[in-house]
């Protein structure tokens, strides 16, 4: 398994790093990646003023999502960490948020950054044990996690704390100075806009020593060693990061939603933010907007097709997903906007 | 002392269903070198299998060995048609697909066969053989169908051919390629084989648990955990693994407060964190050199 994975790593891996290198000369024209961030921007702004009100909560689910997935990324993308236990630290971030607000009455705003404190320091510590498993036990262990985390919610001890079986109730906070927007949009626009916090600094860490010290590490991490770098330090680190991401996307999730209960919080969340990751595109940073819309709005898909065969149609949609676009939905489009470079030119 | 023995051997019992489930993964993964994720829902559907052949009036060990052939036949199956395209592609891209065959198998079966629990028939009968009522006639026949398939396989893989080219073909396909293993057919009948235990596995464990779409989920963990604990190269180890995980869970739910009946599924995730803390290639399991 050891020699598949690190033989493997690298070659999933070498496309978009090869793809930013040559930017320059034959790829992509470097207005076209900008003009694509503008008009995203653009339409990320408009959307809440020309959908219904059950939309936006969905496009801001997706955002959530999408938050988290970059998280994951962060860790399998860049640092080549399995995880299928991340819902345990959305869950983490969640019930942070939820029981600071609940008992110490802290107002919301200051709890995001508390959850992404939390679940970074829980994400470090569990970084420990991760250094001695190696790729699909690193998967295990992070999934026996996800199934455990509800159990551990609902357990008496925590109960006092976390409501136990029914969970928490929380209130959404309004826009504040008068701005003319619902609940709904004020959330949409705190989520895009921590959203887009969180994606220029996960850029910046990726462009960063520290990023290619992470990545470093995922193609050969004997190599990395070899050149001086902390392998235990980054792994760690790069553990928490990417739980940090987790926990402020579940603390964000417990707003939106106004409820916080265990059940939300199952292995399923933390197979579909795999789900996600893969479908979205690995190692890429604006793959996670597509795994986010995936994740919410393919399973609708399927439950209008059957309702009885939900899960199989869910199942085919992903299979195929897999055939047709092998580099995830990032990736595709990195293809496309390269084969019409080509023809232009 | 009568407790603490009273529980061992319940827990033995139940060990019983999580070391056929362990030795199901280990097959596979000896096979293939991923863990399935799909492996309970392949057993579930097997198991529905042999119900709905019970159903239909045949006896039930014609129905066993012809729900084995069928589990076989479609475990190959489901290798030549989704896996096969994807060789060589990324280990996370195998993984969705795992996840994509849970789905749609586990929706499949509550679709044909709903999700209402249904009984299934043993045929080891349910008299009590030891510790009053611990140890049924039906757990006593589970362990010892589960060692007679470790046996088989044990034969298999030392005294066969193919069971050599199999295991030829695992640890290193391009050598065993290139003296004329076909590798991709090894891989298929893995496969197979790991369809075929999971579904002994699958229809040793339903008259304890019940037969229903959703009923391998804690068991598969479970069986990752015995397989863990095990070594995942070895299916000795895989057994023992599973024997040690039920008698673990059963003493910590007897003698740890809280823990035991709440947190069932945490004691599966510490096992597998702290064994593979001490021992990454678990107890009997053979470390893979790599080569920089």
């Amino acid at each position: 398994m050891d020699r598949s994975v690190a033989s493997e790593t690298p070659a999933k891996a070498a496309p978009p790093d090869r793809a930013e290198t040559s930017n320059a000369d034959l790829g992509i024209p470097a207005a076209w990646n900008r003009a694509a961030l503008v008009l995203g921007l653009l339409i990320a702004v408009a959307l809440p003023f020309v959908v219904k009100n059950f939309m936006i909560f969905q496009l801001t689910t997706v955002m959530i999502y999408a938050i988290a997935i970059l998280g994951l990324n962060l860790l399998t993308g860049f640092n080549g960490q399995f995880s299928l236990g991340h819902s345990t630290f959305v869950a983490i971030g969640a019930y942070t948020t939820a029981i600071l607000m609940e008992f110490a009455g802290v107002p919301f705003y200051w709890t995001v950054p508390a959850a992404g404190m939390v679940c970074f320091a829980f994400g470090f510590l569990f970084g420990f044990p991760a250094l001695r498993l190696e790729s699909i036990y690193l998967a295990l262990a992070t999934f026996a996690l996800a199934v455990a985390t509800p159990q551990i919610l609902k357990s008496t001890p925590l109960a006092p704390w976390t409501g136990g079986v029914q969970g928490m109730v929380i209130l959404k906070p309004e826009a504040p100075f008068g701005l003319p927007l619902n609940a709904d949009q004020w959330m949409y626009f705190v989520t895009l806009g921590i959203g887009l916090a969180l994606a220029v600094a996960a850029v910046n860490l990726i462009n960063s020593r520290s990023g290619r010290a992470m990545k470093a590490i995922r193609d050969n991490p004997i190599a990395a060693r070899a050149m001086g770098i902390n392998i235990s330090l980054y792994k760690t680190t790069a553990f928490g990061v990417s739980a940090l991401y987790a926990g402020i996307a579940g603390s964000l999730s417990a707003v939106v939603v106004q409820f916080v209960a265990p059940d939300s919080f199952t292995f399923v969340l933390a197979i579909g933010l795999f789900v996600g990751l893969v479908i979205g595109g690995v190692g890429s940073i604006p793959g996670a907007i597509f795994g986010g819309l995936f994740l919410v709005f393919v399973p609708n898909i399927a439950e209008e097709v059957s309702k009885g065969l939900a899960g199989a149609v869910y199942g085919v949609i992903l299979i195929l997903v897999i055939y047709l676009m092998p580099s995830g939905a990032a990736g595709l489009v990195r293809l496309a906007a390269l084969k019409v470079a080509a023809w232009r030119r | 002392m009568e407790l603490f023995l009273h529980q061992v051997l319940a827990g033995l019992a139940t060990g019983g269903i999580y070391a056929c489930m362990a030795l199901a993964i280990v097959m596979i993964y000896q096979a293939i070198h991923h863990l399935n994720l799909a492996q309970g829902e392949m057993a579930m559907f097997s198991t529905f299998i042999a119900w709905q052949l019970i159903e239909w009036g045949l006896p039930y060990w014609i129905a066993f060995f012809l729900t084995i052939a069928i589990s076989f036949v479609a475990g190959i199956v489901i290798e030549r048609t989704v896996f096969k395209p994807l060789h060589g592609a990324p280990v996370l891209a195998h993984i969705v697909i795992f996840i994509a065959l849970f789905a749609i198998l586990n929706s499949a079966a509550g679709f044909i066969w709903e999700f209402t629990i249904k009984t299934f028939p043993t045929p080891f009968g349910s008299r009590s053989l030891l510790g009053d009522g611990l140890i049924s006639a039906h757990h006593a026949g589970m362990i010892g169908v589960t060692l007679v398939v470790l046996v088989l396989l044990f034969l298999f893989f030392r005294h066969t051919r193919i069971g050599l080219a199999m295991r030829a073909a695992a640890v290193n396909p391009e050598s065993a390629r290139l003296v004329g293993v076909r590798v991709g057919w090894m891989i298929a009948l893995g496969w197979g084989m790991a369809a075929a235990i999971g579904a002994v596995a699958g229809m040793l464990i339903a008259p304890v648990v019940f037969l229903e779409p959703n009923m391998m989920l804690s068991i598969l963990l479970y069986g990752f955990a015995g397989a863990v604990v095990g070594g995942l190269t070895s299916p000795g180890g895989a057994v023992v693994g599973g024997f040690t995980v039920g008698v673990i869970e059963n003493l910590a739910g007897t003698f740890i407060p809280y823990v035991g009946q709440e947190l069932k599924l945490t004691i599966a995730l510490a096992l597998i964190v702290v064994v593979l803390m001490f021992k990454p290639t678990g107890l009997f399991g053979t470390r893979l050199v790599t080569r920089v």
